[in-house]
């Protein structure tokens, strides 16, 4: 398992950079944030990246992508985190992606992996249903009905929901209240009758919606992977969304922390630049290493999906935690030590502050992701 | 790739055939070999054993053959000794096959009481004179002085200049009568570090190594394997030590298999999360270096490393409770004693080599490029 990038993601890695801080700086977050753009992101700019073949990094060649795998798709969400980009890569060409090649029928890839690796799908999983993260927490049930399934029940904090074409909803088949036996995967219209999707605005401007599901009938095909069987196919789509939403948070905190840096430099007070003061130099420092140990994690747990290794699980965990922690260190020194402008909403730290918070609570936050190591653990 | 497995199953077959069996278990401290004029082999296997692993070479693994070393490429080793490095042939050749047959022991006299964290600001005098040097001064926590042969010392010998700048780097035989030890005890109670006193101590002109005025470039380089070293003491797994979690269950309680108290669960957790992160980030480190000096990167190791090591220490505390606090004698099992003793030995971790701060500050200043 290497630690560092070959060339092929080297390569990823600097077109990626390039791209967001060329097509998708902080300032265009600020303009959907501002116009209230309904879609939340710019399809224009998806399409772009489809177009580079990002959407299909996790696709097979046979259904249109190009399968790079996570260590290529991590550079491209690190590159995304850096400028806090919104678009559709986590839900779409992480979760989605993963989710029918890892557990979809060969007519389900056929139907949607060409159209998500060419940017025209855009794909949501709807999965929470409390405040924090519970991927087995489910509620929302699905009854046998004639020769299908009717579906009930309400999920929240479903990212990309009010835009997604295709929803993949968990919902409970047999069992009780977090019990990982007797969950399955749904595929579900966005436009299906039944389904009341409400966008829910978030401190981060990012897309995430409420969906109400009532009565919605489903034939035996919407079934993904097997019935009352969907908890292994989540821990495995979720590991890998854990490691990759970890690699752009990595971006985002790496971003926030070398702005800081150059402001330490060059913000004078007493007569001297504020970086001066070992009060701040030690706090930098710290902040440095904890970055620095984010990032082996990060592409400790992307390599480790790659090679289909064992302890892929534990890594995802390690690096989901360690990002959350860096992020919650790095946002929070960040807006300090900019002072009274970076309360300001012009100043762009504020961005990164709001950013961190919901990415750290996304597909669970450090505690959560420490319980879940110690389980696998063993203790 | 395959000469190293190669060397790999080689020195397997050595090792099954030459190492004593006594030798084969984690090592009591007092059995610990340090060589030198002085040496005491508790354990005869020892003497054995460090005869046979210095016929082999293996002593010094990396340093070349004619100096009694392995032959081994330093890049499978690292760590270089400084003679090796600036050394002339005249030192190479007096001091190194000594070392590598464990004849000679030596110490290392950087630290005084007025020179701590501003190594820099040392005053011990080396004054030339004749053939001699004059050596006055007053040294600490130098490690081992009361065993050692030889001491390895940063001494001023140009009190004019700049103070980086008038150091040299200078070999002492201790057994001078002008040269003093005085052990210190410390709080975990053990005295592995002396004083050491130096009163009119003739040193010939050829003990010194590198240029004169020449020391500090030595003595930098000195502390960044010093750092890298110190650093890796946490993540050597200690034959005889427990994971953290089965202490958590034996002695604070588990429940449905699981370390109960959640709130030491997390802190576990943590603990093992960070201390993988830090050694897949010294793994990361060796891959982007390719083998090259440690550099201004070993004082994130060290800061980070000891840091962790110490937390790592504070934690088996909360999980052994008092049973971890004992001190000596009756009521405590052995590993339980040996606990608090190397609890109260880990503090030292983040002072010796280079304070943490000393490491934040470097990281500051050369990583990271901000200002005086």
């Amino acid at each position: 398992m290497a630690l560092t990038l070959d060339g092929d993601a080297a390569l990823v890695r600097e077109t990626a950079l390039k791209f967001f801080r060329e097509r998708a700086p902080v300032t265009a977050l600020r303009k959907l944030r501002d116009e209230k753009d309904p879609t939340g992101f710019s399809t224009a700019l998806w399409r772009d990246m489809a177009a580079l073949g990002w959407a299909g990094f996790l696709v097979s060649e046979e259904y249109g992508g190009s399968d790079f795998g996570c260590v290529g798709l991590g550079q491209v969400l690190e590159a995304a985190g850096r400028t806090l980009a919104a678009t559709p890569l986590i839900s779409t060409a992480l979760i989605g992606a993963s989710a029918f090649s890892l557990a979809g029928s060969a007519a389900q890839k056929r139907a949607h992996l060409p159209a998500l690796a060419g940017g025209e799908r855009v794909v949501a999983l709807a999965l929470e249903e409390g405040t924090h993260h519970a991927p087995f927490r489910i509620a929302t049930a699905a009854r046998q009905s004639g020769n299908g399934w009717r579906l009930d029940g309400e999920k929240r904090f479903v990212l990309d929901g009010q835009v997604a074409d295709l929803l993949i909803v968990a919902a409970r088949t047999a069992g009780s209240r977090d019990e990982p036996q007797g969950i399955t995967l749904f595929l579900v219209p966005g436009d299906a009758k039944g389904v009341v999707r409400t966008r829910t605005v978030m401190v981060d401007s990012r897309n995430a919606a409420v969906m109400r599901f009532n009565g919605i009938e489903l034939g035996e095909d919407a079934v993904l992977g097997q019935v009352d069987a969907g908890a292994e196919i989540l821990d495995r789509v979720l590991d890998r969304a854990r490691a990759g939403l970890a690699a752009e948070m990595l971006g985002s905190a790496c971003e926030a922390f070398e702005r800081t840096v150059q402001y330490l430099k060059d913000r004078k007070q007493f007569g001297v630049p504020i970086g001066s003061f070992q009060a701040l130099k030690h706090r930098a420092a710290q902040m440095f290493c904890e970055i620095e140990l984010t990032r082996s994690a990060v592409i400790a747990a992307l390599s480790a999906l790659d090679a289909g290794d064992a302890g892929a699980s534990r890594l995802a965990s390690v690096a989901k935690a360690k990002a959350g922690e860096a992020c919650f260190l790095v946002s929070n020194e960040s807006v300090q030590m900019h002072g009274g402008i970076g309360m300001t909403d012009e100043h762009e730290v504020g961005f990164f502050l709001k950013r961190a918070r919901v990415a750290q609570a996304t597909f669970g936050d450090a505690a959560f992701h420490r319980d879940r190591y110690a389980a696998l653990m063993g203790y | 790739m395959q000469d190293v497995d190669a060397f790999q199953m080689q020195t397997r077959a050595w090792l099954e055939a030459n190492c004593p069996s006594s030798m084969r278990t984690p090592m009591p401290d007092d059995e610990i070999v340090w060589g030198g004029r002085r040496a005491v082999f508790k354990n005869p296997d020892s003497k054995l054993w460090l005869e046979r692993m210095a016929a082999r070479g293996w002593t010094v693994p990396s340093w070349p053959r004619e100096y009694g070393g392995g032959g081994l490429s330093p890049d499978e080793a690292r760590v270089l000794d400084e003679l090796l490095e600036f050394g002339t042939e005249e030192q190479k050749q007096a001091h190194l096959p000594k070392i590598a047959r464990g004849e000679i022991r030596w110490c290392q006299g950087y630290s005084e009481p007025e020179a701590g964290s501003d190594l820099a600001g040392l005053k011990t005098r080396a004054v030339p004179q004749g053939e001699h040097f004059l050596v006055n001064g007053h040294k600490v926590w130098t490690s081992y002085a009361n065993f050692a042969d030889w001491i390895f010392c940063l001494v001023r010998t140009d009190p004019m200049a700049k103070k980086h700048e008038g150091i040299s780097f200078i070999v002492i035989d201790m057994a001078d009568p002008g040269v003093r030890t005085r052990p210190i005890r410390l709080i975990s109670g053990a005295s592995p570090f002396c004083e050491t006193f130096f009163e009119n101590v003739r040193v010939p002109l050829g003990n010194l190594v590198g240029g004169l005025n020449q020391g500090w470039t030595i003595a930098k380089r000195l502390l960044e394997h010093e750092r890298k070293m110190i650093a890796s003491i946490g993540q050597r797994q200690r034959g005889a030590e427990r994971p953290l979690a089965d202490l958590a269950k034996a002695y604070a309680g588990a429940k449905d298999g699981r370390v109960a108290d959640q709130a030491l669960r997390q802190r576990i957790a943590q603990q093992e999360m960070d201390q993988r992160a830090f050694q897949l980030t010294q793994r990361r480190a060796a891959e982007e270096a390719k083998g090259g000096s440690p550099g201004a990167a070993s004082a994130m190791f060290k800061y980070y490393g000891t840091e962790l090591n110490k937390r790592k220490f504070e934690l088996l505390l909360a999980c052994a409770g008092t049973q971890a606090l004992g001190w000596e004698g009756e009521g405590f099992a052995a590993d339980e004693l040996r606990i608090a003793r190397e609890w109260l030995r880990s503090k030292a971790n983040s002072i010796e080599g280079g304070t943490s701060e000393i490491q934040l500050n470097i990281i500051a200043k050369r990583v990271l490029g901000l200002p005086d």
